[in-house]
């Protein structure tokens, strides 16, 4: 499984670039519409938060299918959502400002909904910056931590999306119910292995009460994962 | 560059318009002669319906921006939220016969036949900027007349403090308002003074033809200086009244859309900044433009406004 996994993801490298490359020919045809700024933004946005559910769905699709050795591709998806982020983040500082700071301090200064946008890409960037393994060694238990940032990055992204619109919600919507479920199910799992450690721990300590007192065994062995 | 009328002549006083009318068709005629192999005035299709509609005053030497750009990018949400969906979806809209009911505090109220209203009101063309409240602006040459020149027709009474106007509701048609996004109908309201000043326009037309469904189709208004979503479409009810009307957006959110709706870059949207716009039509290498206060028109219109706190009356 693991062997045919890896083969697969040098394919996957080349598969997440294809929405950039369909927007550069549609930059190139001049087919992005009546106002193409916009449509950049909103390409690159998408995709980033498509990467970011991406990302969110690995570990669950672990759990469920049992599948190992997916985080190789918890990695890889996580750092094209922090690629796409990247490029949405330069078509605002040049498609729209020019790169004239001034006027990109007043605009982000007046308008909350980049405030999440900001606050999302913050996140996406230390997640990305912390990504390779030896990053992941070297951290312990801080890099978990820091990693479950993510869901902040998600719901600010979110945010970041309702904010900018005026009656058409119902995509952020849909966004908004992926990411609800991907925490949820995290949440239920939580809920579930609590629940299972109350019932084990006291019916574990039962057996090897009774397993000392037969002489099986001299002492309780260390509880082990 | 806008050529300036000044203010405090109005339209009415302007004694004898045709004359003024063909000064300007000369000069547009003399323009397009001495250009030789220039391309037509914007957009302006020879065959149109108005082809030949004279330009009226206020209309501003500016470059204009692609009709397919005006007609496919719409924020028409009794169709769509989508800015493109309602180009296809508008279609279904029968636009003729159109009546208009006048009431409310007005001598001569009634149902108006639309061709009636037309015959009344010969139309012009006046190229205008138009600046939506979501950050992204465009220049039409709309086809209409002065809004002003059609109230006076019903002869609105003292008591008439404010104009409200109404979207046709029509949910088989209108296939967006079969969802709750707003409160339907739409209702757009002007004071009396704003919708009798010279550069509200009823409009009927544009880039020298009849509007397309999408943008408003038949009779829609253009308030130049006011936020886009002011400037109603497919109107079916004019309402004098002697209180302020409550309009669709500020009943959805009253914090982030005011009665007013002045376009202002130093009164940013509780959510976005309005000291820029994106101009349709442009590229990814087009970087945003400075808006102007009053969309441009604040010479003619600011003095409606003074001494009021623009910042509490958004
Ligand atoms: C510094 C950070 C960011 C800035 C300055 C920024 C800016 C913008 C701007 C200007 C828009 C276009 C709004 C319009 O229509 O006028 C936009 C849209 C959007 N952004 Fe961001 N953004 C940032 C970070 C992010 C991140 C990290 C994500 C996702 C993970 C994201 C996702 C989106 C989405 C989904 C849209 C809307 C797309 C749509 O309408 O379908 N943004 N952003």
């Amino acid at each position: 499984m693991i062997f045919r996994i890896n083969n697969l993801r040098s394919k996957f490298i080349v598969v997440c670039l294809l929405p950039l490359l369909w927007l550069c020919v549609d930059i190139a045809f001049d087919n992005l519409g009546s106002n193409p700024v916009q449509a950049l933004h909103i390409r690159l946005g998408d995709w980033s938060l498509r990467f970011l559910c991406l990302t969110l769905a690995i570990t669950p699709i672990q759990t469920i299918t049992k599948w190992r050795g997916m985080a190789d591709y918890r990695q890889l998806f996580g750092l094209y959502a922090f690629f796409y982020a990247s490029l949405h983040l330069l078509g605002y500082l040049l498609a729209d400002h020019a790169l004239m700071w001034r006027i990109i301090g007043i605009d982000i200064i007046e308008s909350p909904y980049i405030w999440f946008g900001v606050l999302a890409y913050g996140i996406i960037f230390l997640l990305a910056l912390t990504s390779p393994k030896w990053a992941k060694k070297r951290m312990g238990k801080t890099w978990k931590k820091l990693h479950r940032l993510i869901y902040i990055a998600a719901v600010a992204a979110i945010i970041h999306y309702f904010w900018q619109l005026k009656g058409n919600l119902a995509e952020p919507l849909f966004y908004s119910i992926i990411v609800f479920l991907l925490l949820g199910f995290r949440v239920l799992v939580w809920v579930k292995n609590r629940q299972l450690t109350k019932m084990m721990i006291p019916t574990g300590q039962r057996v090897l009460a009774l397993a000392e007192k037969q002489g099986v065994i001299q002492e309780a062995p260390r509880k082990q994962r | 560059m806008l050529i300036k009328t000044k203010a405090n002549i109005l339209s009415s006083q302007i004694t004898d318009r045709a004359v003024f009318e063909s000064r300007r068709e000369f000069i547009k005629a003399a323009t397009a002669l001495s250009a030789g192999l220039m391309l037509p005035s914007p957009g302006q299709a020879a065959t149109g319906k108005y082809a030949d509609a004279p330009v009226g005053p206020y209309s501003a030497k500016l470059q204009v921006t692609d009709r397919e750009d005006v007609a496919n990018y719409t924020n028409y949400y009794e169709f769509s939220t989508n800015k493109t969906d309602s180009t296809v979806l508008a279609k279904a809209l029968k636009t003729a016969p159109w009546t208009v009911e006048v009431t409310g505090e007005v001598e001569k109220p009634g149902v108006y036949n639309l061709e009636d209203i037309l015959k009344d009101n010969p139309v012009q063309e006046r190229i205008y900027r138009f600046r939506c409240v979501e950050a992204w602006s465009m220049v039409v040459p709309w086809i209409g007349f002065p809004l002003g020149d059609m109230l006076k027709r019903f002869k609105p009474t003292s008591k008439a403090k404010f104009v409200e106007f109404t979207t046709l509701n029509n949910p088989e048609i209108m296939v967006g308002q079969r969802s709750g996004v707003l409160d339907w109908p739409y209702v757009e309201g002007l004071r009396i003074d704003e919708a009798m000043h010279p550069l509200t326009m009823m409009v009927t037309g544009m880039y020298g033809d009849e509007l397309p469904n999408q943008n408003g189709a038949p009779l829609r208004l253009i308030v130049p200086w006011k936020y886009g979503f002011k400037s109603i479409k497919a109107i079916v009810k004019i309402r004098f009244m002697e209180t302020m009307p409550e309009t669709a957006w500020h009943k959805s959110a009253p914090g982030e859309y005011g009665f007013y709706a002045n376009v202002n870059p130093e009164v940013p949207h509780p959510r976005w900044s309005q000291s820029r716009e994106r101009v349709l039509g442009g590229s990814i290498f087009t970087p945003k433009r400075e808006t102007e206060k009053f969309n441009g028109y604040g010479e003619e219109v600011a003095a409606l406004y003074s001494g009021m706190d623009l910042k509490q009356y958004f």
